[in-house]
């Protein structure tokens, strides 16, 4: 059964993030030479009701992770069911 | 100018700012009939307005991304069925970003390339001067309005772009005050200097300037008042 879920959204590949690429411009000035690149995303917590069956949980929060916490043109997004 | 026989609605979010600047262009510049559209009420008679505005301003404090949450609201769905049966809508600013999180308008508004605010004004070209926002601005003038805004940087994924292109849904670009299109006049790193796009009908239309902040020369710059007249011409004249 499940109790919560937790919603990873990040940009696409394809899709510049500027605030990734200024993180990483100052982790670079900051001394930190080894890294190649930084995407910033969300991290969104989901609290059920009631404890869920884990399948349909997954459903649910994938379809409203589809539909209002990403925006499929720019975004992609993994939902975890705890 | 005698418009009184119009009647435009204004929506307003929760943070909507910019609705009082768009009801005093259009009530006390062009002496239209204006009403204010509550993000909780239904519209129930879609004749009750020649047009709607959705203003400017940060709905839901831009939570989630911008517009996403005024999107999702109430009064959407029945602008949605408002602009299926033909209706006027004209999104300004976070207006530009709800329709395009209401899927209403193609592609998205990104965070600016700068990754700051930018604020002040713009130059702008015409790309499409049959449509009911843009039929009675002068032709190959060059148009003068402010932005101010943090996600203007316009982005369509290649095919979108392509078939927006096609349909001549690119309204506006931003260029430099001869008309001349390149990286320098763009504010906000968006693809192809698009500044304001419109759906297939052409009965929907998204600017992230602010025409109502130019529409008296008291602010500068009447250029902005072009979209509103040709709202009206286009009314007076279907």
């Amino acid at each position: 059964m499940a109790k919560k879920a937790f919603v990873k959204v990040m940009l696409k590949e394809e899709v510049l993030d500027p605030q990734g690429r200024a993180v990483l411009s100052v982790l670079k000035s900051s001394g930190y030479k080894n890294i190649k690149d930084v995407r910033v995303g969300k991290y969104v917590e989901i609290l059920f009701n009631s404890e869920k069956d884990k399948k349909k949980a997954l459903e649910e929060v994938s379809e409203i992770s589809e539909k209002i916490i990403s925006n499929p043109l720019i975004e992609k997004f993994d939902v975890e069911i705890k | 100018m005698k418009n009184s026989g119009i009647n435009a609605g204004i929506t307003v979010f929760p943070g909507s700012n910019c609705d009082f600047d768009v009801f005093n262009v259009l009530k006390d510049i062009f002496n239209i009939n204006v009403s204010f559209i509550w993000h909780k009420d239904k519209i129930r008679n879609y004749d009750d307005f020649d047009f709607i505005v959705i203003p400017g301003g940060f709905s839901y404090g831009d939570y989630l991304r911008s517009g996403a949450l005024a999107a999702r609201s109430r009064v959407m769905d029945s602008l949605r069925n408002y602009s299926e049966k033909g209706g006027i809508i004209l999104g300004i600013c976070n207006g530009f970003q709800i329709l395009a999180e209401a899927g209403l308008l193609e592609g998205v508004l990104l965070t600016n390339s700068s990754l700051k605010f930018e604020c002040g004004d713009v130059y702008l070209k015409t790309f499409n001067y049959e449509t009911p926002f843009t039929c009675a601005i002068e032709k190959d003038r060059v148009l003068k309005m402010p932005i101010a805004h943090h996600d203007g940087n316009y982005f369509a994924p290649e095919r979108k772009i392509r078939s927006l292109i096609k349909d001549k849904g690119v309204i506006f670009k931003y260029s430099d005050i001869e008309g001349k299109i390149s990286a320098d006049s763009n504010p906000n790193g968006s693809l192809l200097n698009i500044a304001g796009i419109s759906n297939k009908r052409f009965n929907v239309m998204g600017l992230m300037p602010h025409p109502e902040r130019a529409s008296e020369m008291l602010l500068g710059s009447e250029d902005g008042g072009g979209i509103f007249k040709s709202i009206i011409k286009y009314i007076k004249e279907r």
